[in-house]
């Protein structure tokens, strides 16, 4: 079936890159006149040619995200309903080499989390689990959907690549959104990476964004895992593949998501450091490449950098996070699948936002519009 | 005066609630807009809290609520939304949105014109948010819809009367009222509208992500009011070819012919 592979093996990662280091000033100054920017005018805007233009592009890219999403950000929180997992991956705290307890939630650990993290506010809730799938396969998604599904007004999941018939069978649970981040577009580190499981297949994992979107999901979440590669070439890449998927699968919105690698139990020093600069102008890259994307910042980062970084691109934001399954309530001192470094409370969070003329938003899904 | 299904109001101006810094900001400019028809997503309340932030802003008596279903993406989500709208906010008002494009939000033509005929059957005051088009909009009123609201560009866009053309022509057919929605970025848009001869006109994001939104609704509430009273009067033709105050012809009278 037709699908981004098809696009991708049309590029060469060394050709890109060079592309992108060979960009000038006059190439930037270009991109950032431009009424309708291009890919071209992306890898521009990514390039180390464009750092001198930061300012510029971050006033921008603020004006752009306010006419369009306002001054609101939209509040989100992880739950992580299993630490098990099949896969080698180096990065990762929950990968099957690394010895630590492992734990999958039961129904009443499910309720009992659900229910201090109604308490802090939040109605848009992110399922998160490792990829296990005799324990925490479709069926346990499933079951566990169906308990969380009347509390919240969205529920959003981050799990292993599934196949379209299966993702058809969860939407019609009410799953709103599937965040899945192909890590790195560049396929030979791809495999070093991810040694074992299968995770290890390249080709699965970037064909799931086309399973999602032939069935029918509302919205996608894209990324890379920002540290295993060249950041510039890996997010080139995701821009093509953001920009594919938007023309085929033109009913469905799309978000990307910025995480850097952090340290974690037994970690992987990041082959490539992105700093906060550079963060800043990727996010504002990617604005005035596509003004509609949605873009998410978690508790990866930390508090200066995101009292700042919001107004300049962002349109929802993770407070309060836990990453361990169990973390609210259950088990709150397990082992974490990372660090997260903003440990501010969702309240705290909001009364940020609010002291900088933002409203944070919990609600921004219905039940109601889940019709089966 | 306006009269919509037989309620009337006397302002012009209907506004939105989205992308306000705060409930309190969202509060003041639509006080100071004197707007009396406010639309809000459903998506965005929780219609079970009595104590919702949005909700609770909008406690006054001139303020009606006119529920909006945006988010749905066929005309079966709107019924459905619709119907617990109805059910929880106690009015059969609705704002029809249907689009199914979360990149542009271009209104879906066949599914709006779908679900307005069924909520109609199912007594909803429906007004629904389509494209300007003409022929679109007289099916909509065949279909007992209240009113219609054909944007005037892209939702969210400020670009001001790009689909003039169209709108004309859907003013000058129309038997319902004729609400300018989505695309008006300033007030001298919706003056611009209001002269056409346009109803009423909606403004959400010029007002709400302003500099100073309570002084922008006031200024929106001006221009509305200055458009209208501007069609009214009716405003000086504008000529096509110069008219002379020496006329070349008057000679032929003085010769009697």
């Amino acid at each position: 079936m037709d699908s981004f592979k098809s696009l991708f093996s049309e590029y060469r990662w060394e050709e890109v890159k060079a592309r992108i280091y060979a960009k000038t000033a006059t190439d930037v100054r270009r991109a950032l006149a431009s009424k309708h920017r291009n890919l071209e005018d992306f890898m521009a805007m990514i390039s180390p040619a464009a750092e001198p233009f930061l300012e510029e592009m971050a006033q921008r890219s603020h004006q752009l995200t306010q006419k369009r999403f306002g001054k609101t950000i939209q509040m989100y929180v992880p739950m992580y309903l299993s630490n098990e997992c099949q896969n080698i991956c180096t990065y990762c705290g929950f990968s099957l080499d690394n010895k630590i307890p492992r734990r999958t939630l039961t129904d009443a650990e499910i309720l009992k989390e659900a229910s201090t993290i109604k308490a802090m506010g939040f109605e848009h809730l992110l399922l998160v689990t490792g990829e296990a799938n005799r324990t925490v396969g479709v069926p346990y998604i499933k079951k566990a959907m169906r308990l969380l599904r009347p509390h919240f007004a969205n529920l959003s999941m981050e799990v292993q690549p599934l196949e379209q018939q299966e993702y058809e069978e969860l939407i019609a649970e009410g799953l709103n959104q599937v965040y899945i981040y192909q890590e790195t577009y560049h396929e030979a580190d791809y495999k070093i990476h991810h040694t074992k499981g299968r995770k290890s297949n390249f080709d699965y994992r970037l064909e799931t964004p086309d399973r999602l979107g032939r069935a029918g999901i509302h919205k996608i979440g894209l990324g890379v895992l920002i540290g295993l590669e060249d950041w510039r070439t890996d997010c080139f890449f995701n821009a093509l593949h953001l920009s594919y998927l938007e023309k085929k699968y033109w009913q469905t919105k799309y978000s990307i998501s910025f995480p850097r690698l952090r340290p974690f139990s037994g970690g992987l020093e990041p082959k490539v450091a992105m700093n906060d600069r550079e963060l800043v102008q990727l996010i504002c890259a990617y604005r005035l490449f596509n003004q509609e994307v949605e873009m998410s910042l978690s508790t990866r980062e930390h508090e200066v950098f995101r009292d700042h970084a919001f107004k300049l691109g962002i349109t929802s934001m993770s407070a309060g996070s836990k990453t361990n399954p169990g973390g609210y309530a259950v088990a709150p001192q397990s082992l974490e699948q990372f660090e997260i470094s903003d440990e501010r409370s969702p309240e705290a969070i909001a009364k940020m936002l609010q002291s900088k003329g933002y409203e944070a938003v919990w609600k921004d899904w219905d039940l109601s519009y889940d019709v089966k | 005066m306006l009269t919509i299904a037989n309620r009337t109001f006397q302002s012009r101006l209907f506004t939105g609630t989205g992308k306000f810094a705060s409930s309190i900001e969202m509060e003041n400019a639509l006080l100071a807009s004197a707007s009396e028809l406010v639309t809000m997503a459903l998506k965005r309340v929780d219609v079970n809290d009595e104590r919702d932030d949005i909700l609770s802003h909008l406690q006054h008596p001139h303020l009606h609520l006119l529920p909006n279903t945006s988010g749905v993406r066929t005309a079966k989500e709107a019924i459905f939304a619709a119907e617990l709208a109805r059910e929880a906010l106690q009015t059969n008002w609705l704002k029809l949105e249907i689009h199914p494009d979360p990149k542009y939000l271009m209104p879906d033509p066949i599914e709006t014109l779908k679900a307005a005929e069924a909520l109609v059957k199912k007594g909803f005051v429906v007004l629904p948010y389509c494209h300007a088009d003409p022929v679109l909009c007289k099916r909509l009123e065949e279909v007992g819809t209240a009113a219609v609201m054909p944007l005037a560009a892209p939702i969210g866009s400020n670009k001001g009367l790009e689909a003039a053309a169209f709108l004309e022509i859907i003013i000058e057919q129309s038997n319902v009222p004729v609400v300018v929605d989505a695309g008006i970025g300033a007030p001298s848009h919706a003056a611009q509208a209001m002269e056409m001869g346009a109803d009423a006109v909606l403004v959400n994001t010029a007002i709400a992500v302003s500099e100073n939104p309570t002084q922008m609704a006031c200024a929106f509430k001006l221009a509305v009011e200055a458009g209208r009273l501007a069609y009214e009067a009716k405003l000086a033709p504008k000529q096509a070819v110069a008219q002379a105050s020496s006329p070349l012809t008057d000679f032929l009278a003085e010769l009697g012919d």
